[in-house]
């Protein structure tokens, strides 16, 4: 992860010796608290992030992941825990000392400076030669593919390169650390795309160790190596894009991250070792495994809409109304409602052998084989 | 500059009309004032029978005139310099505050506005004189035999109207520097910047346009101070303003009164335009 992939093309990092990629560096956070006032922002956060990966800390708005990221770049004093960049324990150390580069969210470009101070502007804090800075300068323009823009000012610029500018300049420094918060709030749908592969290209290539933070499930999916799904102050999970949304380890990060229908029952075992749960609407569901919980009792069972399937009433299904259809492209989502009008939504895709329901049909909603589904003690 | 965003309008219902009568006010009571000055002080003689240049080149040709009109730029000069050395820090403290405790910076920032000049400039004197305030407690305390002379002093002068005019530098700097995003200055820390750095290459360049604004208002109240400058300063020096009222009131001679006038006004205006020529290039990057 942190070697530079062979098939990187003669960009900026081999053009500049200087700029060589800084190998990436594991970034170590022990038992982080932050409290303001009497609330407390951050909970008892321990993350450790590989060296060279790109961690998406995931949330709502106000469950402390700009205030963590704040606290590895050095602007914000945690109240209690370690944090810990390489080898260095850096808690007691300024953000210019620390080797944490950030990228704001505002992307914060000097606005009387060109995009050429701009990028210089840390290497000139630093006492870097003049000779030195000019190559780097240039090397990280090539990079972002800006260097035709040096000499403008960041008000005659777009979203999309004041954000590659604000990248260049943060990188130009080589830290040992990326930090990004929501870099890509303030671009429209298309750029956000081109821009999220940019980043993620620039970040493989300098193998940097990188946290992102971001409200967008989507962009935390398709970016990040590992999520950690944040919750009031908490870490709520840990864990590669899949298994976060495959198998989630908390109620919340169920319905946090894509959609989930959630069934609520009793769990409990049956002779041949499978499981059921029996709804609190009516019927049962069959269950092959019951995780995170799997204890008899109350339990709520979240399902994402591609994991269930429609079949005919029977045992082990479901019974539910059809309601809905709504055709999305390639697939189709009915939503259901259960016996005691709870919504059910299922995505079916859509083949023209497909049964076609219409409003009304009354029909049974099953597990697909082998989909997971996860059961959460009530 | 409203054109451009106004929705067009027929020529009877714009905006025009609507600045007719602060049009006709400046005219009547700025503009007309104004140019009875200009042609008051283009006549040799107080019964204004002999038009010329006679005047200015009476002002122009005498060094005490230009040592009165170097005096008094020189003053705005100190004081500008005074209020914007205690003014800075001072925005600088109210910007970083709490909101309660900047309602609290607030009251005492603009306090002095709040009072007449007058009684403002008495409390100077008060302060200042041989039995003032802090002539007592130096001599009290035994760190002088006698009472300082501080009142009527140029020193006095600078200090007393620093005091008065501080509000006039504060209230754009803090305008200027609440515009200034916080996340530029953690850039430039997080770049590997000092506090000084940055403050230099960072908060004060984006902070310019209300440092100039300030400075100027300080600078054009300051020059013309007539009360504080002659309370305060107890016609020990002579200022332009009481040099203006001497010759009018006192010595009678309305067209040199109004030549001293002008050459203030110019002089003035040279430095204001000066300035705005500097604010021009550095607004230019903070309203981009």
């Amino acid at each position: 992860m942190s070697a530079v992939p062979a098939a990187v093309p003669p960009a900026a990092v081999a053009s500049a010796a200087s700029a060589a990629p800084a190998p990436g560096v594991e970034v170590r956070l022990d038992a982080i608290r932050h409290r303001y006032g009497d609330a407390f922002a951050v909970e008892d956060v321990a993350l450790r992030i590989a060296p060279g990966e790109l961690v998406a800390l995931l949330g709502p708005s106000g469950c402390g992941k700009t205030t963590l990221l704040r606290i590895v770049a050095g602007l914000l004093r945690q109240s209690e825990g370690t944090v810990r960049i390489g080898d260095d324990v850096v808690d007691a150390l300024p953000p210019n000392e620390r080797g944490a580069g950030i990228v704001f969210q505002s992307y914060a470009l000097f606005p009387h400076m060109t995009v050429e101070a701009n990028v210089a502007y840390g290497l000139r804090a630093r006492g870097a030669p003049a000779d030195e800075i000019g190559r780097t300068v240039g090397a990280m323009l090539e990079m972002v593919r800006m260097p035709a823009f040096r000499g403008r000012y960041p008000r005659e610029l777009s979203g999309g390169q004041q954000q590659r500018v604000a990248l260049a300049r943060t990188l130009a420094v080589r830290p040992r650390v990326l930090l990004l918060d929501e870099p890509f709030a303030a671009l429209d749908k298309n750029l956000r795309l081109d821009m999220q592969i940019e980043i993620r290209r620039i970040q493989r290539e300098l193998g940097v160790t990188t946290v992102l933070v971001t409200h967008d499930q989507e962009e935390a999916m398709s970016m990040a190596d590992r999520i950690a799904v944040m919750n009031a102050g908490r870490v709520e999970q840990f864990d590669t894009p899949e298994a976060v949304y495959d198998t989630p380890q908390t109620l919340f990060v169920a319905t946090f991250v894509g959609t989930a229908n959630l069934v609520e029952g009793r769990l409990a075992q049956r002779h041949d070792g499978g499981w059921a749960l029996e709804a609190a609407a009516g019927g049962a569901l069959a269950l092959a495994r019951a995780a995170p919980c799997s204890r008899e009792g109350a339990v709520v069972l979240a399902a994402r809409p591609e994991h269930l399937a429609i079949g005919a009433p029977g045992p082990g299904a479901l019974p539910a109304t059809v309601g809905m259809a709504l055709p999305l492209g390639p697939s189709l989502v009915y939503e259901l409602a259960l016996d005691d009008g709870r919504p059910l939504k299922v995505t079916m895709p859509r083949t023209s052998d497909g049964v076609r329901l219409a409003a009304g049909d009354r029909v049974g909603v099953s597990l697909r084989p082998g989909s997971p589904a996860a059961v959460f003690a009530r | 500059m409203s054109a451009a965003t106004a929705p067009p309008r027929s020529a009877a219902t714009g905006p025009l009309p609507l600045a007719a009568p602060l049009g006709l006010f400046f005219a009547v009571f700025v503009v007309m004032p104004l140019l009875l000055l200009a042609y008051v002080s283009l006549h040799a003689d107080p019964t204004l029978q002999t038009p010329g240049l006679a005047q200015y080149r009476k002002f122009l040709g005498d060094g005490f005139n230009l040592a009165v009109l170097g005096n008094t730029l020189w003053l705005g000069v100190k004081v500008t310099l005074l209020t914007l050395l205690i003014g800075y820090p001072l925005a600088w403290i109210y910007t970083q505050a709490a909101p309660r405790w900047q309602a609290v910076l607030m009251l005492l920032i603009v306090l002095p506005l709040l009072t007449s000049s007058v009684v403002r400039t008495f409390a100077w004197v008060v302060i200042l004189g041989r039995q003032g305030i802090v002539n007592t407690v130096l001599v009290g305390g035994g760190l002088v035999d006698a009472p300082l002379k501080l009142l009527y002093t140029p020193g006095a002068v600078t200090v007393a109207l620093a005091q008065i005019e501080l509000p006039l530098m504060v209230l754009p700097l803090i305008t200027a520097l609440s515009n200034i995003d916080p996340a530029l200055r953690q850039a430039s820390l997080a770049l590997g910047a000092g506090r000084w750095r940055t403050f230099v290459q960072v908060t004060l360049p984006l902070s310019m346009p209300g440092l100039l604004a300030g400075c100027l208002l300080v600078f054009a109240s300051a020059v013309s101070a007539f009360v504080t400058q002659t309370l305060v300063g107890g016609g020990q020096q002579m200022f332009m303003p009481f040099y203006m009222y001497q010759q009018a009131i006192q010595a009678n001679d309305y067209p040199f009164a109004a030549t001293i006038a002008m050459v203030l006004l110019v002089s003035v205006l040279a430095v204001v335009t000066a300035v705005n020529l500097l604010a021009r290039r550095s607004r230019g990057f903070v309203h981009g």
